[in-house]
């Protein structure tokens, strides 16, 4: 991806802290449930950070606030500069998101969906055909352009959510669990071309169940039942905890959570 | 900056994967083209079948030529079955009362005098109406013998004065005829399942699959995402409203009196009213099963008492109320007002703004919730 011009962004990057993503005691509450509590941290620009933390620990929760699917009950945020609450149109020109689901269209070929969200992202003519045809090639779907989504493997399917989602060059990526279900080759792969995003200038946030990738987020979050726990490096954060590796990290956090449900 | 700019509608890109996708999903496409010709046949033909063969009485107080070649007519329409005769007012009572007629013909001893001396001839039909499906039929089948037999009087004396002709047929309405009376309805009930079922379930998927979140997230507009949804589906009812009109014509003979331009131009607010109530239905569900379900219960009350097939006279006053909170009734009469009687906007504005009504009601109310849910 190194060939993916950083400087062909849309023209709506404020000037701004240097911040990519701040929040600021950022709170989600679905009825009795507060799904996130008091969430503040920053993200910097060109960072790849990772979210890590049990099923239920409040990620999803806290990138759909981000992303501007879920309205926060709570506390502030910005993304790019632009204020979840009010600049919700400003925010989605500048990010991809790849959810958790997979979102794009069964029943449509590779090069239909990619055609459709590039489209959506405002792009035209000239202009949409190169990117096109440079995300087709980047991402190995060049031969799999005319054939249904619907029947592509896990891999693939999960390259051309990608794709779509970095059609416009956002300034900031929200990665779900991109990873999971996919097979380690196809795995490795996908790091690439995050680790090539990040390194054109790309903004990564990333969830994750995998502790290798976890190990190779510049610094990562943890969360437990909506709760900030850690935040830093993974060595600091493993420091932090007085435990060996992430994944020892991991497992006492889900056995204190459950002790706590208990 | 060639062909890039955020400012631009996004309402194209929308169309195009609404239109792809309609052509991929062979079995909605079949549904959309099939259905209308399925439900006519059925609609059509069974209740063609199902009135005929009515049990009747007759009363020839004429016991003439003319009299018993208009009840031999009336029994070739197989509507009417000759069940026996009866000799006076009293005993066709009996018969229809003992329900072994459910029809009476009664001819006046003045009907032969009357036709010739070239004035109008009267002949009685009576229908045991607690079934109001047998009266039709029974309209229908007086309607047409009487048609049949004005022609074959009048025919030989065509160069003379009209024998039968103006005083009879207001009586013998053969716009009555069943199949005619309930090939407009269908346009109306079709249009309402397709534009409500698949619209609902249409944006319902999107949720289901998890196409949504993915679509909400790009700068795409909510109007966008709504038009997108809607517009295609305006295109498949007239579509449909074309095809059974088409069908109607040719299968049935239903007539097209009135101005077809100005149907089409009425059936818009039908059609905008029908889309507010899927577009609703599809904030109040998850799944498509529900969208389904949900659709289906909107849709009884409004085949069971728009007046599609049970005249709205014929209903106790409280369905009545029911009936006029429904858009389909009022575009039930537009329809039928254009098409049947071929009458214009002078006749139907009334209607015409209550559908006006209707649509920008549900419009507003709708897309209000559709927005909230969105985020």
């Amino acid at each position: 991806m190194t060939e993916t011009p950083v400087g062909d962004r849309p023209p709506a990057q404020p000037e701004s802290p240097s911040a990519a993503v701040h929040t600021e005691k950022l709170t989600k509450v679905f009825g009795s449930i507060t799904a996130v509590d008091a969430l503040t941290f920053d993200i910097r620009r060109g960072e790849v950070f990772g979210m890590l933390g049990p099923n239920g620990s409040g990620k999803t929760t806290t990138i759909r606030m981000l992303c501007g699917l879920l309205e926060p009950t709570s506390g502030a945020a910005t993304v790019a500069g632009f204020d979840v609450k009010t600049q919700g149109e400003d925010i989605r020109r500048n990010i991809g998101y790849m959810s958790q689901r997979f979102g794009m269209y069964d029943d449509m070929t590779v090069f239909e969906n990619l055609d459709f969200y590039s489209s959506l992202y405002g792009l035209g003519g000239d202009k949409k055909r190169k990117r096109m045809d440079e995300l087709l090639d980047t991402l190995g779907l060049r031969p799999r352009s005319g054939q249904l989504v619907g029947t592509l493997s896990g891999g693939l399917k999960q390259r051309i959510s990608l794709a779509c989602a970095i059609a416009h060059h956002p300034a900031i990526l929200f990665l779900d669990e991109p990873t999971a279900g996919v097979d380690p080759a196809a795995r490795r792969r996908f790091w690439d071309t995050v680790y090539e995003l990040a390194k054109s200038g790309t903004t990564i946030l990333v969830t994750t169940h995998y502790m290798d990738e976890a190990a190779r987020c510049e610094r990562i979050a943890f969360l437990s039942r909506g709760h900030l726990i850690a935040i830093g490096t993974s060595e600091e954060v493993t420091k932090h905890f007085g435990q060996p590796t992430i994944e020892d990290v991991f497992i006492e956090l889900q056995r204190r959570d459950e002790g706590v449900v208990a | 900056m060639t062909g890039s700019s955020w400012g631009r509608s996004l309402l194209w890109p929308m169309l195009r994967k609404e239109f792809i996708q309609m052509r991929r999903d062979r079995l909605t496409f079949a549904l959309i083209i099939g259905i209308p010709v399925v439900q006519l046949i059925l609609f059509g033909y069974a209740i063609r079948t199902e009135v005929r063969n009515l049990p009747t009485v007759v009363l020839d107080e004429s016991r003439s030529s003319d009299s018993r070649s208009l009840i031999s007519v009336m029994e070739q329409t197989q509507n009417f079955r000759i069940a026996g005769q009866a000799r006076s007012r009293d005993e066709v009572r009996d018969w229809i009362e003992s329900g072994r007629a459910r029809a009476a013909i009664v001819i006046p001893p003045d009907f032969q005098r009357n036709l010739k001396r070239h004035r109008t001839a009267y002949a009685q039909v009576i229908v045991d109406a607690a079934d109001p499906l047998a009266s039709a039929a029974a309209i229908g089948g007086a309607a047409l013998a009487a048609s049949v037999r004005a022609n074959a009087i009048l025919d030989p004396r065509s160069t003379r004065s009209p024998p039968l002709d103006v005083r009879v047929r207001p009586w013998y309405n053969p716009a009555l005829r069943s199949s005619v009376y309930i090939v407009p309805g269908i346009i109306g009930v079709l249009l309402s399942l397709t534009l409500l079922l698949v619209t609902s379930i249409a944006i319902a998927r999107e949720r289901e699959r998890g196409t949504f979140e993915q679509l909400v997230v790009t700068p795409v507009s909510k109007t966008d995402i709504m038009l997108g949804k809607l517009l295609p589906f305006v295109v498949v009812g007239y579509v449909q409203m074309t095809s059974i009109l088409i069908l109607g014509r040719v299968l049935f003979n239903v007539p097209i009196r009135g101005s077809v331009l100005l149907l089409y131009v009425l059936s818009l607010g039908f059609i905008v009213a029908n889309l507010g109530v899927g577009l609703l239905v599809s904030t109040l569900v998850k799944t498509q099963l529900q969208a389904m379900q949900l659709s289906v219960f909107f849709l009884m009350p409004n085949i069971l008492l728009s007046g599609f097939m049970f005249p709205l006279d014929a209903m106790p006053r409280i369905a009545q109320w029911f009936s006029y909170a429904l858009p389909l009734t009022y575009y039930l009469m537009i329809l039928r007002g254009i098409l049947l009687k071929g009458v214009g906007i002078n006749v139907l504005w009334h209607e015409t703004l209550i559908l006006i009504g209707f649509a920008t009601a549900l419009i507003v109310v709708s897309v209000k919730r559709f927005s909230k849910t969105v985020s």
